[in-house]
């Protein structure tokens, strides 16, 4: 591993939260439960430190309580550190009259003090609403050697009108350099899709957080890369691994059921770039006498009596005896009766049903069951 | 000065556990992992921490590399601490020259200065190779209660097995009349547990007169506890009545770990306000194949299971490819059982690879009834090869490739 001890990792932990809404109720984008045993912070986290980068810098906005208790310290992380570490970064300040920040420029503004004292010459922006297994090592050196003002991280998406919100389609030349940055186009097709990854220098950041703070602008995509775009030069890497991208409850419940798929396992969890996350402390998974599993992915603590199929199971969800699960996500604790049938349900944490309890949702609109409730 | 700290634990962690054979061969037995994510030592540690106790020294002395390593600075178990905390307790050289620590009670001798540091009213002494979970706030309770010198934890054991262990004769007050070690007739069926709360005052003065005496043992149950029996100091039977097995052998450590899938053994991992803590790896959640069988089993975080499994622990990290077959038996982290091997009744160690078509193990009934002896569980050591075609026969015990 390298060390990129000259770069300042930024997580936006909070942004895009309204594509989700169900589940961004109790929390925000960053600490939506995914894959079983992470929240969706947990990978462009474990990207940052899997590349070197010891100083990030979370960036949050709304309902951020269950993220703070995930990330705590960053011990998890290897990121309780004296030098740089894990900082979390509230959204009020001075800079940005009352209220939150209306976009990434904007939060910049407000945490500018932080960025400004950190120790680095290079910036790496994120959000949360990917998931992938990527190294931004290869991103910088790229960045370094194009002497691109800005490097977008993209990837090939099969793109349509209705592929959700703040989709950043990129245009770009033969080089790489972006020339069009078009946001929600009215096309559809195979389209180099932006990442909302960024590597920039703290310099160049700096003028353009001010620039817009002073035209009272505060998105990087609308005010800043869209108008100047030749003014700039924004260069694409491409990332050919493994990505989801989380916009819709049903795009969520298909990233999730899409890593019952090695391929896209194995490209997600790679055995030199671990994906870390808080740790549970649960026992080992538990089939009883008349269990059945086929085609899941359990997570430690899961007590299972019944029959589980084309499942996802987080921590500590217990299916009894005569219950069958398919195609269903079970968030943390979930507690399914005894003679249940679960069918493309989506439960929130500590859902519990009685026994006997029939749900039935279908692959294209699952059912999501809210947190605590109890059926 | 920091303030001084009631109670501190000694955990005697150097035992070479000689009876685990290929599993001990260059690992402390404290170190040797149970229960699908566990090691050993992961419940006294653990105890420590939800008994209230901060600060632990682990005597270690045999192969102590990974259980170090293990430990680390104590974090997993919430004893990384600003004062007190874990601390690895290795034997060391002084001016009167360096010496192996020779028995239970030599090894806290020779740390004596470790445990002043923190002025401790009561010292708990415990073993690092038993599978327990037990409050030891209460025992200290019961130790200042009973204005005790030394209290022994001590466990009810049918008569039948009273002779393995060390037994306590008391009067009603639970206070002890006699200690024997290994009796051929026993007077009770209160076994010692090895686990002891001492008035350090009066621990740290039996313990510099045992070493004067220069016994040769120097061993709590050989010589501390019977000479403070002999001084008429008071001296107090704690009975515990939870589970608690030794793992010290094959057979003991294969039984506690079919344990854990009976329903009848009350032992529960699940417990969210008595969490056994163990150091974590960070591997995914275990997936379950299309075709994977799986009944009555525990697996771990990291696994890839599509074979058929039934009365099994698996640990971390382990591949059971389509078609093999995996039965009452254990398989340590990292183990790989390909497609068309069958490992029945065994304990495999870690990263081994069981190649197509080997065999490991037997069920019982494949044995002639005639000579039953021939029958136990087969033992793969770690990092081991088995190839295709090879059979580890029941009883037999390999660490090397075959």
């Amino acid at each position: 591993m390298s060390v990129n001890n000259n770069v300042l990792g930024l997580i936006f932990a909070s942004l895009h939260d309204s594509t989700v809404i169900e589940l961004t109720k109790h929390r925000t984008m960053g600490s939506i439960m995914f894959g079983g045993r992470y929240r969706l912070i947990d990978f462009p986290l474990s990207n940052m430190v899997n590349s070197g980068i010891t100083q990030v810098g979370v960036i949050t906005k709304s309902n951020y309580g269950s993220l703070l208790d995930h990330l705590g310290t960053g011990r998890e992380w290897d990121l309780a550190r004296k030098q740089g570490g894990l900082h979390l970064l509230p959204p009020f300040s001075q800079n940005v009259g009352e209220g939150v920040y209306r976009g990434r420029l904007e939060a910049l503004s407000n945490v500018w003090s932080y960025v400004e004292h950190s120790k680095c010459e290079y910036v790496v922006l994120t959000d949360c609403d990917y998931v992938a297994n990527l190294n931004f090592d290869r991103v910088i050196k790229q960045h370094k050697e194009t002497e691109a003002d800005i490097t977008v991280v993209y990837g090939k998406y099969r793109y349509s009108e209705e592929s959700g919100s703040c989709v950043d389609v990129l245009e770009m030349d033969e080089a790489g350099r972006v020339n069009a940055v078009l946001v929600d186009p009215a096309i559809s097709g195979e389209c180099n899709i932006s990442l909302d990854m960024f590597v920039m220098k703290k310099d160049f950041l700096r003028k353009i957080v001010k620039d817009a703070v002073s035209k009272n602008q505060y998105s990087l995509v609308r005010d800043c890369l869209q108008p100047k775009v030749k003014e700039i030069k924004i260069m694409g890497y491409q990332f050919d691994g493994y990505f989801s991208r989380i916009d819709s409850v049903k795009h969520y419940y298909e990233a999730n059921l899409a890593l019952l798929k090695p391929e896209n396992r194995d490209q997600l969890f790679k055995s030199g770039a671990p994906v870390y996350t808080k740790i549970g402390d649960n026992g080992p998974v538990k089939y009883g006498l008349e269990a059945k599993a086929s085609n899941s992915l359990i997570a430690d603590g899961c007590i299972i009596e019944g029959t589980v199929e084309n499942s996802i199971l987080f921590r500590g969800v217990k299916i009894g005896k005569g219950s069958v699960v398919k195609n269903c996500i079970l968030m943390q604790n979930t507690n399914i009766g005894s003679g249940c049938s679960l069918t493309s349900v989506i439960t929130d944490k500590n859902v519990t049903t009685e026994d006997g309890r029939v749900l039935t949702g279908s692959d294209s609109y699952p059912v999501y069951i809210s947190k605590n409730a109890k059926l | 000065m920091n303030a001084k700290k009631k109670v501190i634990a000694m955990l005697l962690a150097g035992g070479q556990g000689s009876r685990l054979y290929a599993l001990t061969q260059n690992v402390a037995k404290p170190a040797v992992p149970y229960g699908g994510k566990y090691r050993i030592i992961d419940f006294a540690l653990s105890n420590c921490t939800n008994s209230g106790i901060d600060t632990v020294g682990v005597l270690t002395q045999y192969q102590p590399l990974v259980l170090n390593e293990y430990i680390g600075n104590g974090q997993p178990w919430d004893l990384d601490r600003m004062y007190g905390g874990v601390h690895v307790l290795s034997p060391f050289e002084t001016k009167e020259g360096a010496d192996w620590f020779q028995g239970t009670a030599n090894a806290i001798y020779q740390n004596m200065r470790f445990i002043e540091r923190y002025d401790p009213e009561y010292v708990i002494v415990l073993g690092g190779d038993h599978i327990y979970k037990m409050d030891y706030s209460k025992l200290v309770e019961f130790h200042e209660k009973n204005n005790s010198d030394g209290t022994i934890a001590v466990i009810n054991v049918p008569m039948e097995e009273a002779s393995r262990f060390g037994i306590m004769t008391c009067d009603a007050e639970n206070r002890v009349v006699r200690f024997t070690e290994k009796p051929k007739e026993p007077e009770s069926t209160l076994a010692s547990m090895g686990i002891y709360c001492f008035t350090w005052q009066k621990l740290k003065k039996y313990l510099i007169e045992n070493e004067n005496a220069n016994t040769g043992s120097k061993d709590f149950g050989k010589d501390i506890i019977p000479s403070m029996l002999k001084n008429k100091e008071r001296l107090f039977a704690y009975t515990f009545d939870g589970y608690w097995k030794d793992v010290g052998t094959l057979d003991s450590l294969w039984e506690a770990n079919m344990d854990l899938l009976s329903p009848s053994v009350p032992l529960d991992l699940y417990d969210p306000k008595w969490k056994i803590y163990a150091r974590h790896n960070n591997m995914p959640p275990q997936y379950i194949g299309e075709n994977a069988q799986i009944e009555n089993s525990m697996i771990t975080e990291g696994s890839n299971i599509n074979g058929q499994v039934d009365f099994s622990v698996i640990f971390s990290g382990v591949t059971i490819e389509e078609g093999a077959v995996v039965d009452s038996s254990i398989l340590m982290p990292g183990t790989v059982v390909k497609s068309g091997a069958v490992v029945e009744y065994a304990i495999v160690g870690e990263n081994c690879v069981v190649e197509s078509g080997a065999k490991i193990g037997a069920r019982p009934e494949t044995v002639d009834p005639e000579h039953k002896e021939d029958w136990g569980i087969a033992v793969v050591g770690h990092n081991v090869t088995v190839s295709g075609g090879a059979v580890v026969k029941p009883k037999e015990i390999i660490s090397e490739n075959v």
